[in-house]
């Protein structure tokens, strides 16, 4: 017996051995050594390099600059495309310079003779607005195949076979070169603006610019009607061949058979398909010999529908003058288009990479515009995987661009004139990162692995406190990690507002008005701000964020109808004074007089889960102080969208992020042919005052200036009064950088933000390794546990044992 | 056998066109196709021309089961229901709403939620069955008793407690491993932890009933017959319990295995892993359809398939079972 018992303590033993084997072969080979850091999630060759980590945490869904329209996509194409203008990156209030152009654009009136008119003349009289626009010369794309070309001077990549697309599943596997680049035109410019108008697009800002750039509109249709044509003859074309294809059909003569065929299609079908088979050399004999040529007019459609050819048709809203120089020409006068210029859409396009993806077995590989962008910037992608990583990498072509040796006042001591005149970028490389929790990503960035990062809710006060005064301090914790925090108050707006349709708390009657005047004075902003953004925005007093032209700070800006100005500061209104305007409106006591109920209104939120819950009744208690009853009606994304299009909410959160820093950008948002309801505009609270609707046509076009002020300021007066929101907040950024980080400022508006950056790598390194020295007494005391639990119960085992033996061996007596 | 595969794949056809209508029949009862188009097209200026101008494109614009307006067969097969439909069942997954392939990014996908699912199967069932095992021998000891109760409060955290206590425990405090990220080149550094919380995660439930079994067997006539032969109780558990405990364990794992490509949502979501867990919850996000219905209809393949290959293995290691 004795010869069986000790294989199986064997096995025993040798099965605990593999399990703590199979343990620490996972443990240990996983930490590799990297300068004796075991959690570097990089590899040990990027220590030393210039290389700036970042992460993400959404797919970007376009990267094409005439579609994408979000700030987690600028991220990317802002660094790879340059419009002609950019922002100074330190200079408050926002300044735009040139980017690629040369100077400023030329921007010249015109009236209905085409004499030229002074830049005051009244809108009125202008016809049209020419800018002319003059590019650097010697400005480089980023080597991409699409211009790499053969010997003898032809496009290497633009007819490929379907047998060499099949090679092919992504950019670098096509081989090209520094070289495989070109310079950088006007035509590239114009080509953008016409590729707004493309049809399969859809770019979120043709809508506005058929407004003003000249003929982009029936530009749009022309093409339109192309692409419908096209789509439709590939459509009876194809179901031609597929007819003809047939083996009953091969013997027969054509002629014939396109006879039939033509008489059982819809007129206008057959008339189109007549159109094509005109295209045809050969139509006579049998349906055998004519299908070759009707398979190669089928492709040359669907060629032609790959490529939409942008320059079949005029479009007069744009020229070419020379090849560094281009106009737009408006038919009125539009001072934000200088804006727009700044934006990437109006990036540059070249001609032959829209032909090089439109090739047919690229979309299947995810070859796109959409995928690999192409510009002249400091970055180009070089790997675009939204599921783990994005990666932008210096362009090797890039021109270098100075960095500016002027800011705003406290730039210099804070060190970000450190490196003027030095040309730019910095960074060799930029890892984004996907990251979807916030925890794994704020202890990333505690470990040194992201050098910069937004604060999550649940770890600000581990990160900051917030004094008596207001302001914001990092704590002890973060101070001796030599992190630093940059705050900025953002170019946008959150808000509550009232639908003006709605019979209860819209309408412009006195009644209504004061109404809205109680609750805007009854819900506290300042204490939300407190509560649930941990100070993080400051109580907005009407549409404009600070930093705007026309914003007015202290006792001038502040809301009248909501607060008072005391000892230097604005004090909300009383609840008092709240409750009398209720009376006033017709609610005293919160109570309908008529009915003698209580007035109930209706909150349209979206999300609903348990974490809102606090926020919820949060407002449910702001208008109980005022005796109102608030009902939240919890709703999905998609169907409180559908309620605001009909008009069927009550009081409903919004916001708003400048596209660029003119007032018009907010106020627009309360003009009344902008409604949501009636023209499916961006005016979601439907607000419609004739005051306010001729204030903005008059301010509208204007240049800045003091009657543009003055005008501004009855604008702001006017929707104070009638407030038609709950003027919210304008939201405040907290990022927190590392001491390599360098030159970090906080800027709402540049997209090409990047090539300011420096990294200090050494100094990264050093704080890394001191950082995540691994810890590894623990698992010796877990293996040492494991062990002390284990050797009583083999003590067990063998007592066991001896018994057994013991009364074998008294049976064998 | 061959004729019992046969029909078992015929009867999944009718299941497969079930599952993809009750898929078609929820997503849009929450999602409209305008709704898609704002989602897909974005929330600042997107006028209703656009919105009908992307129905189009993407054939949205369609009927959704019935079309009044077109002649003969095709005013059923020219409805959105059958053209969204009928190419998934030759795998042909087709473009996502924002123009990806589905197909592509299905096949690269996959890779990092097997690398993960794989070795938390193989590792985990080396784990579980060694601790269910040492539990069985040890038991009516305190080993047994304690084993028991550590299972039991295993078993009732939530699998996320694990994570981010794992993630603060070693990748945090003790600095062993990254916490998140993934990388193809070096991906064994980053699996350690995911995998590490993925098998003690699952150690309480499975061990449990990975032991209920042992215990059942242990009682068993073979094993008593096996006892009178005079063997020592470790060889009875291991050489003749085991291998016949196995038997339903190994048919149970076969049915995951397909499965396992499917990859974890929340595993992936923490650790940054590219897998097709958060490919559906991407896809769900940006309602897109394309992604949503080619993942519940591999998701039904898959199933169907595990259930197959586990009546097949039934046959292999029991020859008392056969098909009928």
């Amino acid at each position: 017996m004795s010869d069986y018992r000790k294989p199986v303590a064997g096995t025993i033993g040798r099965t605990w051995c593999w399990l703590c084997l199979a343990g620490l072969g996972l443990l240990l080979p996983g930490c590799d050594r990297s300068g004796g850091v075991w959690n570097n999630p990089y590899p040990q060759s990027h220590q030393g390099k210039k290389i700036l980590y970042s992460l993400f945490s959404g797919r970007p869904k376009h990267l094409d600059p005439a579609r994408s329209y979000s700030s987690n996509e600028y991220t990317y194409i802002g660094n790879i495309y340059e419009p002609p203008l950019q922002y100074h990156y330190l200079k408050r209030p926002y300044q735009l310079i040139p980017l690629t152009a040369e100077k400023m654009p030329l921007v010249e009136h015109f009236d209905h003779k085409g004499n030229r008119l002074p830049k005051q003349a009244p809108a009125s009289r202008i016809a049209s607005t020419v800018y002319t626009i003059t590019i650097k010369p010697g400005i480089k794309y980023q080597p991409h195949p699409a211009f790499a070309r053969d010997q003898q001077g032809r496009y290497k990549y633009h007819h490929l076979t379907p047998r060499q697309i099949a090679q092919v599943d992504k950019l670098s596997d096509f081989s090209f070169g520094v070289n495989d680049t070109r310079e950088l035109s006007a035509d590239d410019y114009v080509y953008q603006i016409k590729r707004l108008a493309h049809p399969r697009l859809h770019s979120p800002i043709l809508s506005t610019m058929v407004k003003y750039i000249d003929g982009l509109k029936e530009y749009a249709a022309s093409l339109r009607k192309y692409n419908t044509e096209l789509k439709t003859k590939i459509r009876v074309v194809q179901r031609l061949v597929s007819e003809l294809d047939r083996f009953s059909m091969r013997g027969k003569v054509f002629s014939q058979v396109k006879k039939d065929y033509l008489e059982a299609m819809a007129p206008e079908e057959a008339k189109l398909l007549l159109a094509e088979l005109e295209r045809i050399p050969q139509q006579t004999g049998s349906v055998k010999t004519v299908l070759p040529s009707l398979r190669k007019a089928l492709d040359k459609l669907r060629a032609e529908y790959r490529f939409l050819d942008l320059n079949r048709f005029p479009l007069p809203g744009v020229r070419v003058v020379n090849r560094y120089t281009y106009q737009i020409i408006l038919k009125k006068r539009y001072p934000q288009l200088k804006y727009w210029l700044a934006m990437p859409f109006f990036s540059p396009m070249p001609y032959e990479v829209e032909k090089f993806y439109a090739q047919a077995g690229m979309k299947q590989k995810n070859i796109s515009m959409d995928w690999y962008p192409v510009g002249t910037g400091a970055y180009m992608l070089t790997k675009n995987d939204p599921n783990s990583q994005m990666v932008l990498q210096r362009n090797p072509n890039f021109r270098g661009i100075p960095y500016p040796a002027s800011g705003e006042k406290g730039d210099r001591e804070k060190g970000l004139l450190d490196d003027a005149g030095k040309l730019m970028p910095f960074v060799d490389k930029v890892i984004f990162t996907l990251e979807k929790e916030s925890i794994p990503i704020w202890n990333k960035f505690l470990q040194g692995y992201y050098d910069t990062a937004a604060i999550p809710s649940d770890s600000f006060d581990q990160a900051v406190k917030i004094n008596v005064e207001g302001d914001a301090r990092l704590t002890e914790t973060m101070r001796s990690k030599d992190i630093q925090l940059a705050t900025s108050v953002r170019m946008s707006i959150s808000y509550l507002g009232f639908n003006m349709l709605d019979p209860v708390v819209g309408g412009n009657s006195e009644r209504a008005r004061k109404l809205r005047q109680a609750i805007s004075i009854a819900i506290d902003y300042e204490e939300y701000i407190s509560i649930f953004l941990n100070g993080r925005g400051e109580v907005a007093q009407g549409p404009l964020p600070p930093g705007m032209f026309g914003y007015l700070p202290g006792k001038e800006g502040i809301n009248r109808y909501v607060y008072d100005w005391v000892n230097g500061k604005p004090r909300r209104k009383p609840i008092a004074y709240a409750k009398k305007l209720l009376a006033e409106a017709g609610y005293p006591g919160g109570r309908d007089p008529k009915t003698g109920e209580q007035l109930i209104l209706y909150f349209d939120l979206t999300g609903g889960g348990a974490q809102d819950k606090a926020e919820r009744d949060w407002f449910r208690k702001q208008l109980r102080k005022i005796d109102i009853q608030l009902e939240i009606r919890e709703t999905d994304y998609n169907r409180f969208q559908e309620k605001m299009r009909d008009g069927k909410a009550q009081l409903f959160r919004w916001g708003w992020n400048a596209d660029y820093p003119d007032p018009e950008n907010f106020l627009f948002l309360l003009y009344g042919p902008n409604g949501k309801v009636k023209y499916r505009g961006e005016n979601a609270a439907n607000y419609d005052s004739k005051e306010f609707n001729r204030y903005f046509k008059q301010m509208e076009t204007m240049p800045n200036s003091p009657q543009r002020l003055a005008i501004i300021r009855k604008m702001l007066h006017t929707v104070q009064r009638d407030a038609p929101w709950i003027w919210g907040f304008h939201p405040k950024s907290y990022a927190l950088f590392h001491a390599w980080y360098k030159n970090a400022k906080p800027n709402d508006m540049s997209h090409n933000t990047l090539m300011y950056k420096r990294v200090l790598p050494a100094l990264r390194d050093q704080r890394r390794r001191q950082w995540n020295k691994p810890v590894l007494w623990p698992v010796y005391v877990l293996f040492v546990l494991l062990v002390v639990t284990l050797v009583p119960a083999f003590k067990v085992y063998r007592d066991k044992l001896n018994r057994a033996k013991k009364a074998v061996k008294g049976q064998g007596r | 056998m061959l004729a019992y595969i046969v029909r078992r794949v015929l009867y999944a056809i009718p299941l497969l066109i079930a599952v993809n209508l009750i898929t078609f029949l929820l997503f849009f009862s929450v999602n409209s196709p305008d709704d898609m188009a704002r989602a897909q097209l974005g929330n600042k200026n997107v006028k209703p021309e656009m919105i009908e101008r992307w129905k189009r494109e993407k054939g949205y614009d369609k009927p959704k089961w019935f079309n009044a307006k077109a002649y003969g067969i095709e005013k059923l097969t020219d409805t959105l229901f059958f053209q969204k439909s009928v190419k998934l069942f030759l795998f042909d997954f087709g473009n996502a709403d924002n123009g990806r392939n589905i197909g592509y990014d299905i096949r690269v996908r996959m890779w990092p939620s097997l690398a993960i699912a794989l070795p938390v199967l193989l590792v985990g069932l080396l784990v579980y069955i060694t601790f269910a095992m040492t539990m069985a021998f040890f038991r009516a000891t305190y080993v047994d008793f304690w084993g028991v109760i550590f299972c039991v409060v295993i078993m009732s955290i939530s699998s996320m407690f694990y994570i981010i206590g794992g993630q603060y425990l070693i990748g945090k405090l003790l600095h062993l491993t990254p916490i998140s990220g993934f990388n193809p080149d070096n991906m064994f550094k980053f699996l350690v932890l995911p995998v590490i919380i993925g098998i003690f995660s699952g150690l309480g439930a499975t061990s449990r009933w990975y032991r209920t079994i042992f215990l059942e067997d242990i009682n068993k006539d073979y094993v008593r017959t096996a006892r009178a032969k005079g063997l020592s109780e470790g060889v009875v558990l291991f050489k003749h319990v085991l291998g016949n405990a196995m038997i339903p364990i190994l048919t149970g794992i076969v049915a995951t295995l397909p499965l396992l490509f499917m990859g974890s949502l929340v595993t992936e979501s923490f650790f940054g892993i590219p897998g097709l867990g958060s490919y559906v919850i991407d896809g769900i996000r940006a309602q897109d359809f394309g992604i949503v219905r080619s993942m519940v209809f591999l998701g039904s393949v898959l199933y169907i398939l595990g259930l197959l290959l586990t009546d097949i293995s039934y046959t292999l290691v029991d020859p008392r079972i056969r098909f009928s």
